[in-house]
Order: C-alpha cells, then structure tokens, then sequence
C-alpha cells in the first residue's frame, strides 16, 4: 500500500509509546543503573565502572549455563523445525470437520500456562505415577529426572517438541494453503516428484512464514524459564540451568543485583543482535516477494 | 493410499500431544490413594473430590479470579493503546517510523527474567505491588507489540480508499474508526485480544514476582502448593486441567485466525 507522509501519525503513537516506555525504558535504565554500580546496603551506591561486566563475561558460571543454553535451543531448533515442516504436509488440505478438529487439538499445546505444561511432564516422566516414566523404567532405561542429568534433558527436551512444535506446524501450514491448486497440476503435468515438488513449490512459499517461526522459537527457547524450573528446579546439580533460570538465581535468590543487572544487558543484546539478523533478513525476503 | 498415511502420521502426532494431557485428567479425577497406589489407565473410581477443594478454598478460586482478573485488563489496555498506534503504521509515513516499529520487537524479545527484578523494585515504589493493575501493566510489556503487530497485518488488508471516501462524505476521524473501520477489522482485533489474553494467561515468571497474596495468579498458587503442603497429585492435576479449560474453549472460535496471530500478523 502506498502510505503518505503525515507527522501527526505520532499523536496515535503516542499513548502506546508512553505505556511501553513505562513498562521497557524504566525497568531497563535501572538494569543499566545496577550494572555499573555497588552496594553496601542502606542505598549507598558507588560507581564501579564495567567491572560486573568483566565479571560475568569471566564467570564459569555463566559460561556453562551459555553452552547449555546454546545446545538446548540447537537441539530444539534441529528436531522441531523438521518435525514441524512434516506434519505440516501431512495436514488435511480439505477444509471439514477432520480439518478443524486437527487444527484445534494440535494448537491445544501452546494454550496450556507455562507452569502447567511443567507440572503435566513433571507428572507424566516420573517413574512412579507418570505414564512415559513407567514404561521407560519398565523397558529397562535407568530413567529418573531428578537424579539423573541425561534423563532431566531428554525430559525437558521432549517437553518442549511437545509444548512448540504446534507453532511450527501451524505457521507451515498456513503457508501452504496460501499454494493454489494449479501449482500442483502444473507440477503434476510436468511428472514432479514429491521432492522436487516440495523444495521448488512448498518451501519457497513456506519461506516467509518458516522464518517467522525458527525466530520465535530461536527467541522463546533462549528464554525459556518456568518450563524447566517447574519440572527439574535446574537441576539435578546445575544440569539444566539454563540461562534465564540462574539469572533469576542470581537475582532475586542471591539478590546479587550488579552482577545480575550486567547479565541481563549481555543476555538481551545477545538475543537482540541475533534477532535482528533474522528481522533484516525477513523484511528482505518480504521485499523481494511483493517486487 | 497417501491419504491414509497422512490421516496416521496426524493421529500419530496427536496422540504424542494429546496423552500427556489425558494423563493429567485421569490423575485429577483419582483419589491421591489410588494414584500412589500404582499406574492405572483409567480411574477404577471417578472422584470429583480434587475438583471441589478446588472450588471450596478460597487460595485456589482466589487464584483464577485474579488470574482472570488481570488478564482482562491487560487485554482491554493493550488492545486500547495498540489500536490507533497500528492504524498509523499501517496508513502513514512518519519519521521513524521502521526504527520504532523494530523497537516494539524487541520488546517482544525481551526475556521476562530480565525485567523481573526491576518490575518488582518500579512496582513497590509506586505503591502498586501485590495489584492486579501492576500484573497487567507489566504484561504490557509483550503484549502491546504482540497487538500492533497483529493489528497492523490485519489493517494493511483494508484499502485506503475507504478512509477516503469516508472523509470525504463528512466522517469525522472519530467517527470513521468507531463506525466503519472497526467493524471492518473485528477479526483482527479479535485475533490480537485472544493472543493478549493467552500470552498473560500462560506467563509465570512475572506473574509471580509481583504479587503475594491479593492477587497471586493461579500459576503461582500452583507452584508454591507444590513446595508447601508436600504434593497433593490429584489437586494439583485436577487444578492444571481448570487453566486448560480457558483456552481451550476459545481457540474453537479463532482457530482459522490462529497461525496468522502466531507470525505476528503477517501470514
């Protein structure tokens, strides 16, 4: 659409800016204001320059909970995009009853409260009264959430393909049923296999909607906390501790507020500078459509 | 023959997403006794007993009520403030306009473990802790860019000639969104009240910092039984299928909307 140049398009900005200015800017000046001072209580500040900073990015600490962080969003990333795209396909294209019912059961999921998909899996893999936790006890894996690291991953990993891969599927999906049909005639016509099908007519379509979809689930699982804090508490040691998780540690359990305030910064620009390589990429592959 | 196998990789697929969440309602509805007595498929009796302490104790109804409460409010906030701000990104030009538009992103991004601490400091220095408001308003945070961008998708559809012609004829601005313009994106606006409402109804973290007994949500009194009074599985299970209810009923009513509100209004 061709939009026109008007100013006082900020007078209806503005009520949204204010209110988000109050809810982003303030909170995230008094992060900065943290980040580069010290404490000895009674509100007595002192400047201590970047030293929290220096701090952090040498902290061990926080540089295992980085990796664990990074490998947890690969391996998501790595089974949900695929699982996703799959199902996708295998959706019904007829729109109908069956139809309807897939798309409500699959989005299911993804409407569930953070803390309740926590304690459904918490439930659900324990080798007493959960159903996955029985059954695996019973094929013979020494399977035990809370003692054992391996098992807390594959939990927490299952849970979050079962919680997300929903998103994928149905933002896939949607981008499929915008193919119209003479696509497929003409790829039939032409004796297309199912491959050179999918990688020439559906993924480029899918393209725009599947970006979408790895950005949120890349930003999401960055950020995942209640999930893994409900099931496994971090634990068994710091084995799942991922990064949101010891920040709030280190935050609101130690109140080591510099620390915890020099942190934040690094874990948001990192998620920032991340994000808007996907955005530019995005809004690129948009322009190059609608040219 | 393809048919049948797609129709079984989706069965596949949704009995993986749909027995965690049996299992849940099979627990609710046993006795705590008959769940720790061993697996059962099925309950071998039907209580409802776990349903009514729920529904008895004012902690736990305590709990959906601010829980509801909240989360209204945040969506008619959000809604009200994202509404004439999409209509400007989506008619007009404006100087930095794509820059502030990438701002509200990142807002989105923001990890709710970073602004917890802060949230809790702002909140209880303006005398607003433990308030419903104080959750909404803190939701805001995610929401707000959630609805502009929702919003402005579904306002980029509609043609620019009908602002025209409405001007011309003698609407007023006013006039012309409240009478013509609104009707006309009710979806829209529908789809972004239902991500704002599930976005704040789903979140923990922050819900939780910033209440303590007025108006803790339902997620908080959730995990903090658990620490406490040494796991009551059927309450728990039985509370857990009650958040499910909600959310469940409305996405029957958006689910051609729903992927659309997912990619951020721009399938």
């Amino acid at each position: 659409m061709r939009k026109t140049t008007n100013q006082k398009a900020w007078f209806m900005v503005m009520p949204m800016l204010l209110l988000v200015a109050f809810s982003a800017i303030i909170p995230l000046m008094t992060v900065v204001n943290y980040s580069v001072q010290d404490t000895f209580g009674n509100n007595e500040f002192f400047w201590v320059g970047l030293e929290w900073f220096e701090e952090i990015l040498a902290s061990e600490r926080v540089h295992d909970a980085l990796i664990r962080q990074i490998i947890f969003t690969s391996i998501i990333l790595a089974i949900e995009v695929p699982l996703g795209i799959f199902v996708a396909l295998n959706m019904p294209k007829k729109n109908g009853l069956w139809a309807s019912l897939c798309l409500v059961l699959i989005a299911l999921p993804l409407l569930i409260p953070w803390n309740v998909v926590g304690t459904i899996w918490q439930i659900f893999g324990r080798i007493d009264i959960g159903l996955l936790g029985y059954l695996l006890d019973q094929i013979g894996f020494d399977y035990n959430y809370t003692q054992d690291a391996t098992a807390a991953w594959f939990t927490i990993i299952i849970m979050d393909v079962w919680h997300w891969t929903s998103l994928v599927v149905l933002l896939c999906y949607a981008g499929l049923k915008s193919i119209p049909d003479a696509y497929y005639q003409a790829a039939k016509i032409d004796q297309a296999s199912r491959w050179s099908m999918f990688r020439y007519i559906e993924l480029p379509k899918m393209k725009g909607v599947l970006l979408i979809a790895i950005l949120l689930r890349f930003m999401d699982s960055f950020m995942i906390y209640t999930e893994p804090f409900v099931v496994t508490g971090g634990g068994p040691g710091n084995a799942t501790t991922f990064l949101s998780i010891d920040l709030v540690k280190m935050a609101i359990g130690q109140f080591d507020l510099g620390p915890a305030a020099a942190f934040s910064i690094i874990y948001f620009l990192v998620i920032l500078l991340i994000s808007w390589v996907f955005y530019t990429v995005m809004v690129h592959s948009d322009k190059e459509e609608s040219v | 023959m393809k048919i049948n196998r797609s129709a079984f990789v989706m069965a596949l697929y949704i009995l993986f997403l749909m027995l965690p969440i049996y299992w849940l309602i099979n627990m609710s509805l046993k006795t705590n006794q008959e769940i720790l007595a061993g697996l059962s498929l099925w309950p071998k009796k039907i209580t409802f007993d776990n349903y009514l302490v729920i529904f008895t104790d004012a902690s736990w109804y305590g709990g959906y009520i601010n829980s509801i409460t909240y989360v209204l409010m945040n969506t008619v906030i959000s809604i009200s403030v994202a509404l004439p701000a999409a209509y400007a990104f989506s008619r007009y030009k404006f100087m930095g306009d794509k820059h502030l538009f990438f701002w509200l992103l990142t807002n989105r991004m923001a990890p709710p473990a970073v602004f917890a601490l802060p949230f809790f400091q702002l909140y209880s220095s303006v005398g607003l802790f433990d308030t419903h408001i104080a959750v909404a308003l803190a939701h805001t945070l995610f929401n707000v860019p959630l609805a502009v961008w929702i919003l402005e998708g579904f306002m980029r559809g509609v043609p620019k000639e009908i602002d025209e012609t409405a001007y011309i004829d003698g609407y007023g601005f006013f006039t012309f969104f409240r009478k013509i313009f609104m009707p006309l994106i009710a979806s829209g606006i529908g789809v972004a009240a239902f991500f704002c409402f599930m976005f704040s109804w789903v979140e923990l973290l922050l819900s939780r910092t910033l209440t303590s007994v007025n108006a803790k949500s339902i997620a908080a009194t959730m995990t903090r039984t658990v620490s406490a009074s040494g796991l009551d599985w059927g309450v728990l299970a039985a509370a857990g299928v009650l958040t499910i209810i909600p959310g469940a009923l409305v996405i029957y009513f958006i689910r051609n909307h729903i992927a659309r509100g997912f990619a951020l209004g721009r399938v």
